[in-house]
Parts: structure tokens; sequence; C-alpha cells
């Protein structure tokens, strides 16, 4: 039996008016994975910052090998063996791979000395990188690695990995697991955070589960079902959305060879995307964060304003229209960051209703606006899709992600769009509010309305999705029926081939 | 140990309270450093907060320039409010308000000696034009070429100035001035004159404007959508984009409204209490009234009240100057103190001050 590498004990941790983690207790073996499970705002991130000395227990004790141990900060942390890589990259797009990783050393070696480093150590754990590329033209899988290898630089006891495949390709995470595996075979500790339960069946030992701050439960995954470790989250069973019935009707959305240049320095260029979209259809493009996302969004949403003849709504062409334009014949969307572009963060939910539903809801009139009316369209999204909120009064970066992502999904679902293009409908989402996010899509095109869903969680778009294309450096692959698709297939239509190998891992 | 921590909201309370907090900080503050300067700080500070309003000789010439100095204060600082709540950071009121004055005053005396009714909304009209045209070449230059309208309309204040000298001794100078420079005095002209209202008060037609104006604009900030898209691009210029707000016609707009009501506060004062096109006509009512947008937290209501506010302390400071013999640079310090408490208390809007330890909220 190993020994405990951390142990935790009674850990505790109080907000204003919110406890994030209710005396948490387990310990961590050397050599083993543990999966952090939990919903968001369960407690996890809070829990994981006291490991790393981001945050102090208000009360509570670790020990490191049997030594007591109380981190002041990051440093302190990293310097008894505990490194963490973050679900959001801190690195400069201008730098290259090794200055990156020397920026974040406590005493970096020499260059020379560092990009030799990054070499051994990306050859060992089979992490292919070029230590001279620049930042700005990683994929997200490759940023990753720059954050792990600079960890592994430093020889790490205990590594702490937040929702590490939330960005990557199915091979993409092969390839991290191969590593995590052979992390754990040298005897290396991995706390392991995600929301996705089959990856963590294949690949922890033990699971913590948390739930509104508290340790509900341990297990140990490869012997319980995704399910059991869902509900076990969540406190109650959720329903998976109803499978559809309906047969697509006409085309509702058109896009026709659109092309667009990247915005900035690091976007990507849109090159000839094209597809039609009916009524009735979930449409949804997968692919790595970075290869065209945001910028269709945009195009699509009417931000960016395309070339003419390129985006045709119900047989009228759309593309040199703006937002409010395309909203007037029922072409709606909601982007992906939620906080700064689908909703004003200091804002009322009432004056964020205002935002898109203005005119559609008859919300303004010759040109004042009716708050009476813009409050009771905000409650009605509010009770429709259960946002937990006290009222229509709150701001909007008040809300929990969850929330928030309920409201601005539903303040488009409400206005019974004819198309609704969202991107990332449930990114950051807890199990609970996915599926209701992903349920209002389904009963929406139930009723006849066009949905293209832009994500990156494949399994999202295999659950709601009829027809599957990828986006992969501003390209759409050819789109397949989801039925006929496999987990192989898809990757490949994601990535091309590029970089996908897993590089030669030493014995 | 004292500790600030992030309130969820801002405080309802504080955003009120915290004005008149600063007010009294400053009293106290201020009036250490006139103790210490060898004045007596209650009679300073009531030199300066009463006497211009009650004092039984002073009042009676004081009291009326309270208005006349807080009408283009604060009807400029309502139009930068409107750019300054959308982002947009228009510094050149000044130049906008010389320029306004400038057009709508030769405008005027084209006309000369002509009497006619209509010459004064005529000449209110160039004003306001004059003051939007100054205003759009920043405006212009950012939409058209991304230049930064902090620096362009900064730089056409000294343009402005220039100009003003040029017409002064120029084209627009009064030839029975016997060559001296400045133009024929519209204030006693007839048809040009903006006289008081209702005398006494110095309530002019400016100053009517200006209460207007905040009316106008608090209709315009909460109820009508151009206002809601103002704060919109303001606080998330890119949920604002995703909104349909076209960022060029915000630019155009709020620069646009500016330069027009600071023109107009330019002509009112040229046909009123200036007088004249003179080479020293430029004020500083223009750089002022940033810090009056400010202090009135970008609020209508606010900025009526700090324009008061700000007006009485010159008058007051003035009139201390002149019967305590107080250097000017204290009062200079004093109004400085004011602005400083303001903005530094505003921190508790924001902000819940702890002392001790970090507690454990139940």
């Amino acid at each position: 039996m190993a020994k405990d590498l951390l142990r935790l004990s009674g850990l505790t941790k109080a907000y204003p008016g919110v406890v994030a983690n209710d005396d948490v207790s387990f310990d961590i073996r050397e050599g083993e994975i543990h999966a952090l499970l939990g919903e968001n705002g369960a407690g996890k991130s809070t829990l994981v910052k006291m490991i790393y000395g981001l945050v102090k227990p208000d009360s509570g004790s670790m020990e490191l090998r049997g030594a007591p141990y109380a981190p002041s900060e990051p440093s302190a942390a990293r310097a008894a063996g505990v490194a963490m890589v973050f679900q959001h990259f801190s690195l400069f797009d201008a730098l290259d791979v090794a200055e990156n990783v020397a920026l974040g050393m406590e005493n970096p070696p020499k260059p020379r000395d560092l990009a030799r480093q990054i070499r051994e150590v990306s050859e060992t754990y089979g992490l292919p990188l070029d230590p001279a590329r620049t930042v700005g033209t990683l994929s997200a899988g490759e940023r990753q690695r720059v954050e792990i290898i600079r960890c592994l630089l430093q020889d790490p006891k205990l590594l702490i990995m937040d929702e590490p495949t939330s960005v990557l390709t199915p091979q993409e995470v092969e390839i991290l697991f191969e590593t995590l595996r052979k992390l754990k075979a040298e005897g290396t500790a991995i706390l392991y955070i995600s929301h996705k339960l089959e990856e963590i069946r294949a690949l922890c030992d033990h699971a913590t589960i948390l739930r509104l701050g508290k340790k509900v439960a341990t297990c140990t995954p490869s012997e319980t079902t995704a399910r059991e470790m869902a509900e076990m989250m969540v406190g109650a069973s959720f329903a998976s959305p109803a499978p559809k019935t309906t047969t697509p009707g006409e085309v509702l959305l058109r896009v026709d060879n659109l092309t667009l240049p990247a915005p900035g320095a690091f976007g990507t260029p849109l090159r000839g995307i094209s597809f039609e979209l009916r009524a009735g259809e979930v449409l949804g493009f997968g692919g790595v964060a970075g290869n065209g996302q945001d910028e269709l969004l945009l195009a699509l949403s009417g931000e960016r304003k395309a070339d003419k003849g390129t985006i045709w709504v119900k047989g009228a062409d759309v593309s040199r229209d703006g937002p409010i334009a395309r909203r007037a014949v029922g072409f709606l969307c909601a982007p992906e960051e939620r906080l700064g572009h689908a909703a004003a963060p200091d804002m009322s939910l009432t004056e964020n209703a205002v935002m898109t539903a203005g005119r559609r809801q008859r919300l303004v009139s010759n040109g004042f606006i009716n708050w009476k009316r813009a409050e009771r369209f905000a409650a009605d999204v509010i009770s429709r899709f259960d946002v937990r909120t006290p009222g229509t009064h709150v701001a909007a970066r008040a809300l929990s992600g969850g929330n928030l992502q309920k409201f601005v999904i539903g303040r488009e679902v409400a206005q019974d769009p004819d198309v609704l293009v969202v991107n990332q409908p449930t990114w950051g989402v807890d199990a609970a509010a996915a599926a209701a996010i992903r349920q209002a899509l389904l009963d929406l095109a139930a009723k006849g309305a066009a949905i293209l869903v832009i994500s990156q969680d494949l399994d999202e778009l295999m659950e709601i999705a009829d027809r599957f294309g990828a986006l992969n450096e501003g390209r759409l692959s050819a789109l397949k029926p989801v039925a006929q698709l496999n987990i192989e297939e898809i990757g490949l239509m994601m990535g091309g081939a590029h970089d996908m190998e897993v590089a030669h891992v030493a014995e | 140990m004292i500790r600030l921590e992030k309130r969820p909201q801002p405080s309802k309370v504080w955003t009120y309270t915290t004005p008149i907090l600063a007010v009294l900080l400053t009293m106290v503050f201020g009036g250490i450093m006139f103790g210490l300067i060898g004045t007596s700080p209650f009679e300073a500070i009531r030199t300066i907060f009463w006497d211009p309003l009650f004092h039984p000789q002073f009042s009676g010439f004081s009291r009326p320039q309270l208005l006349v100095k807080a009408g283009p204060l604060i009807l400029i600082a309502i139009g930068l409010s409107i750019g300054f709540r959308a982002g947009i950071w228009n510094i050149g009121a000044e130049g906008q308000y010389i320029i306004g004055a400038i057009v709508g005053a030769g405008v005027g005396l084209a006309l000369y000696p002509m009497e006619s009714a209509l010459i004064l909304p005529l000449m209110i009209v160039a004003g306001a034009l004059g003051g939007w045209a100054w205003a759009m070449i920043p405006a212009l230059l950012k939409v058209r070429f991304g230049t930064n309208e902090i620096l362009v309309s900064l730089m056409l204040v000294y343009v402005a100035e220039n100009l003003l000298a040029s017409v002064s001794s120029g084209i627009l100078r009064n030839p029975e001035g016997m060559g001296f420079p400045g133009s024929r005095n519209l204030a006693q002209w007839s048809s040009s004159q903006n006289l008081e209202l209702i005398p006494g008060t110095g309530m002019h037609l400016g100053v009517l404007t200006a209460f207007i104006a905040v009316i106008l604009a608090y209709v315009l900030l909460t109820r009508h959508i151009q206002g809601f898209n103002i704060r919109l691009s303001g606080e998330a210029p890119r949920a604002a984009r995703f909104a349909g707000v076209s960022p060029a016609r915000t630019v155009l707009f709020c620069l646009g409204l500016a330069g027009v009501l600071a023109g107009m506060a330019g002509l009112f004062e040229v046909t009123g209490p200036a007088g004249q096109i003179t080479i020293d006509f430029g004020s500083g009512y223009g750089f002022t009234a940033i810090i009056v947008a400010f202090l009135g937290r970008l609020h209508p209501v606010g900025i009526l009240l700090a324009g008061l506010l700000m007006a009485l302390t010159y008058i007051g400071g003035e009139l201390a100057q002149l019967m305590l013999g107080v250097p000017g640079a204290s009062i200079q310090l004093f109004q400085g103190m004011l602005l400083f408490f303001l903005l530094g208390v505003d921190v508790l809007t924001n902000y819940r001050v702890r002392f001790g330890k970090g507690e454990v909220a139940a």
C-alpha cells in the first residue's frame, strides 16, 4: 500500500456570504491519480488554491509526507514540490516557448540549457514541443504542454491539473493521458480536476466528490458508473435530453463561401465556409479552440460584416446587416464569453435583457425603454430557465457562471428565434445546468428553429447534434450525420493530421 | 490591520453619502491647514462656504456669481459626462467653448448694428454649430484613422486659443475700440445681450439651458435606448458591439453633443457675463468641467450639485483671499483637497473596510 503524500484535514474557507470549503478532509497517496469532482461552485478551485498557497485556509491543516504543510504563497508550494497547471493559461503570445517557461521559474537556467531541458522533458514524457516556437502560433493543446513542462522542470511530487482536457482534441487527450500515466509510474501524484466523468473513469485511481463545499463521497472511479458519479456530484438525479423526433424542414440559414481575414495578429481567418441549416435541425461544429470558432460567431452575429451574398437567412441576404437587423429577421446568436461579450458585467439582468431583446420583445418603443416590460421579460427568462438569483436587479457579474450562462442562452431562446447560433453553450457550467441548456436547445429545435452549436465538448455535440462538422484553421470539414461517426473519425476531422502523433516516449 | 474587501455590488448608501463625507473631511483638514498658516479655521471655512451666500455685505454681489459660474460648468460637464460614460475622453471642451463663442459672436457681429429678436437665437445656433464642428475634428479622425481623441481634442484647445488671440486683434476687433484688442461688447447690444432673466440671481439663458440639459441628460441616460447604448459602450465595449451599437456612431454622437453644449456655453458667456471676445476669454471652464463631471459621478444630478459646489469654492476662495488675506495657493490646495477626498472616499462605494484579521463569515 502506498504511503500518503498529502493529507488534508478539516480544511475550511469562508468568503462573505458563502462557505467555499467546509471541513474537507482526504488523502492523496504517492503515485496515484486522484480526481476532484464537483459542480461549479462546489469549492474545487478554492481547495486547490489552498493546496497551492494562493488562499489561506480559515481552519484545518495539511501534512505533506508527514510534515506540517502550510504554504503562504505559490513559490513556497513549488519549493515543497507542489505544482499546478491552470485551466486558463498564463502565457505571453509574443514570446517563445522557452522564454515563457523561464518566466514562470524561480531561478531559470541559461536560455541554452533551458531549451535543452525542455527538449529532454518533452522527449521523456511524450509531449512534442519546440522550445523556439512563438506561443502565439501554438494550439491550445500545445500551450497546455508549455504549462505542463514548466511544472515538470521543477520535479514536482504533486501535480495539480485544473480541467486539463477542456481544450483538447481526443488525440491530444490521449497524449496527455499517456504523459500522466508515465508520471504516475514514476511516483508523482496527480490531483486531477474535471467535469468529464468518462475521463475520470479511464484515468483516475480514486475520486473525491465535493458538493456545496463539503466532501460528500469518495469512490473508485473504475468501479462506479458515470451516472452514479454525476448524481453524487449534483445530489439528485438529472434528466438526459430526450432524443428528437422531428425531421429537418426548409433551409433557414445558408452560408456560402464565407471568407474573412483574421481580426488581429493572433486571430484566425475564415476560409471558404459553406453550410446549410434546416428548420428543426441541430448542427454541431467541433474543433479545438482558436480554429475560427469566435471569428465565425462574430461573422454570423453581424459584429463583423461579411462579403455580400455569403450569409442568407430565409432566402434573404443578411451579409451586410448589423446585429440589430439580423435579430429583426429572427437570426440570434449567443457568444462564448459570458462576461463582457454576451453580458455587461456591471449592468443588471434587466439591463442585460434590453441588450439583445430590446426590439424583438418590444421593450423599446420610439427609442424609449419600457423598464417594466424589460423587467418582466428578464423575470420570465429567470423563471423559465431556472436562473438562481435574488432578482432582476442583480448585476450580471454577481451570478455564478452556470446561472449567467442559463440567463444569456435563455434570453435568446425566449425570443423565439428562427435561427440560433450558440458558441460553447455549456462551457464551465455544472452538469445540471448544462443538461437544462441542452434541453432548451433541443426543445427550440423541436419547435422548428434551426440551431448551430459551436462547442469544444464533443460529448455534448454527439448528444444533441444531428450533423457534425469540425473547424480547423478557419476551414469547415465536410458535414456528417452524427449517427455514423466514431471518435477517431471526429478527431481526424478536427485536427487534420497536424501534430497529432504521440512523440517517441523514452523507455 | 485594515483590509479592503470588494462588495458584491456597489453600495447604494455610500454612493450618496461619500460626497457629503468628502466635504466634511475637506472642512476638517482644510481647517487644520488654515490653522497652521495662522488663520482661524472656522472663519476660513465660513468665508468659503457661507459668506458668498449669506454675508450681509458681500452676498449681494457674490450670490448671483454662483449661478453665473456654475452655469457653464454644468452645461459643459453634462456634455462631457455622456462621452465619459461611453469611454470617449473629450479633454478639449475648452477649445469647443472658445470656438462656439467665436463663431456665435462672429455671426452676430456680421449683422451689427441691425436690431432683431432673431439675432440672439441665430447666434446660439451658430455657437452650438461652432462647438460641434470643433469636436467633429477629433471625432472624425478617431472614426476614420483611429487616432486618440484625448490628444487630438486637447491639442485643439491650443489651436482654439491662438485663433481667439488672432480674431480678437483681427477680424472681430471693435472698429471703435481705439486699436485695443477685443470685440464690440455684445452684452450692450440689445439684439445680442444675454441678460439676467430674474434680476439679482445671476440666472441668464445659459444657466437655464444648463438646467434643461441636466433634465434631458437624465432622461437620456435612464429612459432612452441611445443613453443605454452609451452606458453599454462604456461598461462593456464588446457587449455593445454584440448588441448592435456602432462604435463609430457613438463616438460621433458623444463628441458632437459635448461640442454643441460647450459651444453654447461659450456663446452664452460671450453675450452675457464676459460681454466680448478678448484674448483672455478662455477662462478654463472647459477644463474645470472635467473635474465637475467626475465629482458629480458622471450623473446629471450629481453634476448639477458638483457644479454649484465648485462655483462656491471659487467665489468663496476669492472672498477668503480678499477678506482674510490667505494666499491664493492655499485656496487651490483647499480645492485640491476636496477633489482628493471626493475621489478617495469613493473606494467605500465598491469596497468594505474591515478591521482586524480576516474573520469567517458564518
